[in-house]
C-alpha cells in the first residue's frame, strides 16, 4: 500500500498541470454544464407543454388522445433508466437513423432533455394544479385564449412555486451526467478518469473529483435559494 | 319605448352529472338594464352568471351576444368575452402582475393580435399581388405597438384615478386589502370597455367596513349606465340601484319585479318565507 500522499499529490498536479491535464478537467466540466443546463432547458420546455396538455379540459376527442400520448411518453423515460436511453440512443438509434458522430455529446443532451422533460412535467403539473383556479377563470373571463392565460399567468405562478423542485431536478442531472461517459463524451468524471491513469493513481482524482461535483451542487443550490428570495420579495 | 337587448337567454339549462342545477332560465337582458339575482345559495344563481359568459358551459339553451349564440361551441368565445366584463366573489386579481399589468394586460395582448393578424393578411397580399397585374391594397395599420401600450397604461391610470388608486398602480396585489382589490378588479374588467358587466357576489369575500367602497364604486358605474346584472346578498343596494330583481330558486326565476313590487308586495311564498330571513 503506498500511502504517501505527498507523492500522490505530486504525481496528480504534474499530471494537471505539466502534461496538460487542466485542459480537459476544463472540457470535462464544459461539457458536464452543458449537458445539464441544455438537457434543463430543453426539458422545462417539453415539460411545461406536456404539463398543460395533460391539465387541460378533456370535452373533446383531441385533447384526451394527446393526454393518453403524453402519459405514454412520461412512463417511456420514467421507467427505463437513463444509462439505458443514452446506449439505445447512441448505439442503437444513431446506426439505424445514419447518423455519425464525433462524441456522444449531442446525444448526452437530447437524452438528458427528453428524460428531464418527462420528470419537469410532472413537476409543472402539480405547480400549475397548486394555482388557484380563479387566475385561470379571471383569464379566460377578459378573453384571453387558454394558452396565452396559461403562459402569461398561470406557469409564471406555478414555476415560483415549483422552483425548489426545480433545482432539485438540475441537481440530479449535474450528477446524472457522470454516466455520459460510456457514450465517448468527455465529461467530469471522464476527465478526471483521465488524470488518474496519466498519474498512475486514481487516489487524489477522484477525492477532487467528489469535491468538484459538491462545488458545483452547492453553487447551485445558493443560486436557486437567492433566486427564490428574489421572486418572493418582487410581490411584495 | 324599450332599449335594445344585449344579450338574450332562451332556455339555459346546466347540469353537472346528475345535478341539474338550472332548468330553463329565458331572461332579456336590455341595455342599461341593471339586474339583481336573490336567491337561497345553491339555488343557481352563480351557475347562472357563470353560463352567461361561458365560463361553464351551458348544456341546453341558448345565449344571443351580438348576433351569435354564445351556447354553440363552434363560435369564438374570447371575442365575445372582451365585450362581457365578470367580477369574482374571491377577486382574482392576477398575482405575479402590478396592479396596472392587471389591468392593462387583456387590452394589450388582444390589441397586439389585432395587428399581428393585419400583418399576416398583408404579407398575403403581397405575395398576392407578385403574381397578379392588379394590385390588392395592403390594409394599414394605425397604431404602433409602443402607441397600444401608452394608450392602454393612460386608460388604466385614469381608471385607477377615478376609483381613487392611482398610487397603487406599481404594488402587487398581495399588498392590498379586500376591498382595493375588488375595486382593482372592476377597473380590470371596465378596461376592455364592456357592453354589459356581471358580478358573482362581489362583496361576499370582503369585510364588512370594506363593503361600502366596493358597493360606491358599483353605484357609479351603475348611474353611468352600464348594463350589469349582478349576484348578490345586498338587499339595500338592490333596493337602491336595480332596475329589475330576480328571485332564483329551484334552476328556474321565480319572479321578477321592479324593487319597488319585489320588495314591497312579492307574491311567491318561497320568496316571501326568503325575504323574511333576509331582511
Amino acid at each position: 500500500m503506498n500511502n504517501d500522499y505527498g507523492l500522490l499529490w505530486e504525481k496528480f498536479t504534474s499530471a494537471l498541470i505539466d502534461k496538460n491535464g487542466y485542459k480537459i478537467v476544463l472540457e470535462g466540466l464544459l461539457n458536464t454544464l452543458q449537458i445539464a443546463v441544455i438537457g434543463l432547458l430543453i426539458g422545462i420546455i417539453i415539460g411545461t407543454i406536456i404539463a398543460i396538455i395533460r391539465v387541460m379540459p378533456k370535452y373533446k376527442v383531441f385533447p384526451r388522445i394527446l393526454d393518453k400520448i403524453c402519459g405514454c411518453y412520461v412512463e417511456l423515460f420514467r421507467g427505463t433508466p437513463m444509462m439505458v436511453q443514452l446506449l439505445i440512443g447512441y448505439n442503437v438509434l444513431l446506426p439505424i437513423l445514419g447518423i455519425s458522430v464525433d462524441s456522444g455529446l449531442p446525444v448526452a443532451i437530447v437524452v438528458f432533455g427528453l428524460n428531464s422533460s418527462a420528470y419537469v412535467s410532472e413537476i409543472m403539473r402539480s405547480g400549475i394544479q397548486s394555482v388557484d383556479a380563479g387566475q385561470l377563470e379571471a383569464g379566460r373571463a377578459v378573453g384571453l385564449s387558454y394558452w396565452t392565460t396559461m403562459f402569461r399567468i398561470v406557469i409564471p405562478q406555478a414555476i415560483k412555486n415549483i422552483l425548489p423542485t426545480l433545482g432539485n431536478e438540475f441537481i440530479v442531472l449535474v450528477k446524472e451526467t457522470s454516466i455520459t461517459g460510456y457514450v465517448a463524451t468527455i465529461d467530469l468524471t471522464r476527465a478526471f478518469t483521465k488524470l488518474g491513469s496519466d498519474s498512475m493513481s486514481y487516489v487524489i482524482p477522484y477525492l477532487m473529483l467528489g469535491v468538484a461535483y459538491l462545488i458545483i451542487v452547492l453553487l447551485i443550490s445558493w443560486s436557486v435559494r437567492t433566486l427564490e428570495k428574489k421572486l418572493k420579495k418582487s410581490e411584495r | 319605448m324599450e332599449n335594445k337587448v344585449v344579450l338574450s337567454v332562451q332556455k339555459l339549462s346546466k347540469h353537472f352529472g346528475d345535478n341539474q342545477v338550472l332548468k330553463g332560465v329565458n331572461l332579456d337582458i336590455r341595455q342599461g338594464d341593471k339586474i339583481v339575482i336573490v336567491g337561497a345559495s345553491g339555488c343557481g344563481k352563480s351557475t347562472f352568471l357563470r353560463c352567461l359568459n361561458c365560463l361553464e358551459d351551458p348544456t341546453g339553451g341558448h345565449i344571443y351576444f351580438d348576433g351569435e349564440d354564445l351556447a354553440d361551441m363552434k363560435v369564438d368565445i374570447n371575442v365575445h368575452r372582451q365585450k362581457i366584463g365578470m367580477v369574482f366573489q374571491n377577486f382574482n386579481l392576477f398575482n405575479n402582475l402590478t396592479v396596472l399589468q392587471n389591468v392593462t394586460l387583456a387590452p394589450i395582448i388582444i390589441a397586439k393580435k389585432k395587428i399581428r393578424k393585419i400583418k399576416t393578411k398583408n404579407f398575403l397580399t403581397k405575395i398576392g399581388n407578385f403574381f397578379t397585374r392588379e394590385k390588392a391594397p395592403l390594409l394599414e395599420i394605425n397604431q404602433t405597438i409602443e402607441e397600444i401600450k401608452a394608450q392602454a397604461n393612460a386608460k388604466a391610470m385614469e381608471l385607477l384615478k377615478k376609483i381613487g388608486l392611482e398610487e397603487k398602480a406599481n404594488a402587487y396585489p398581495s399588498t392590498l386589502s379586500g376591498g382595493q382589490k375588488q375595486r382593482i378588479a372592476i377597473v380590470r374588467a371596465l378596461a376592455m370597455e364592456p357592453e354589459i358587466m356581471l358580478f358573482d357576489e362581489p362583496t361576499s369575500a370582503l369585510d364588512p367596513e370594506m363593503v361600502g367602497e366596493v358597493l360606491n364604486v358599483m353605484t357609479d358605474l351603475a348611474k353611468s349606465g352600464m348594463t350589469m346584472v349582478i349576484v348578490t346578498h345586498e338587499m339595500g343596494f338592490a333596493k337602491n340601484v336595480a332596475n329589475r330583481v330576480l328571485f332564483m330558486d329551484e334552476g328556474v326565476i321565480k319572479e321578477e319585479a321592479s324593487p319597488e313590487e319585489f320588495f314591497g308586495n312579492p307574491k311567491n311564498e318561497r320568496l316571501k318565507d326568503f325575504l323574511s330571513k333576509v331582511l
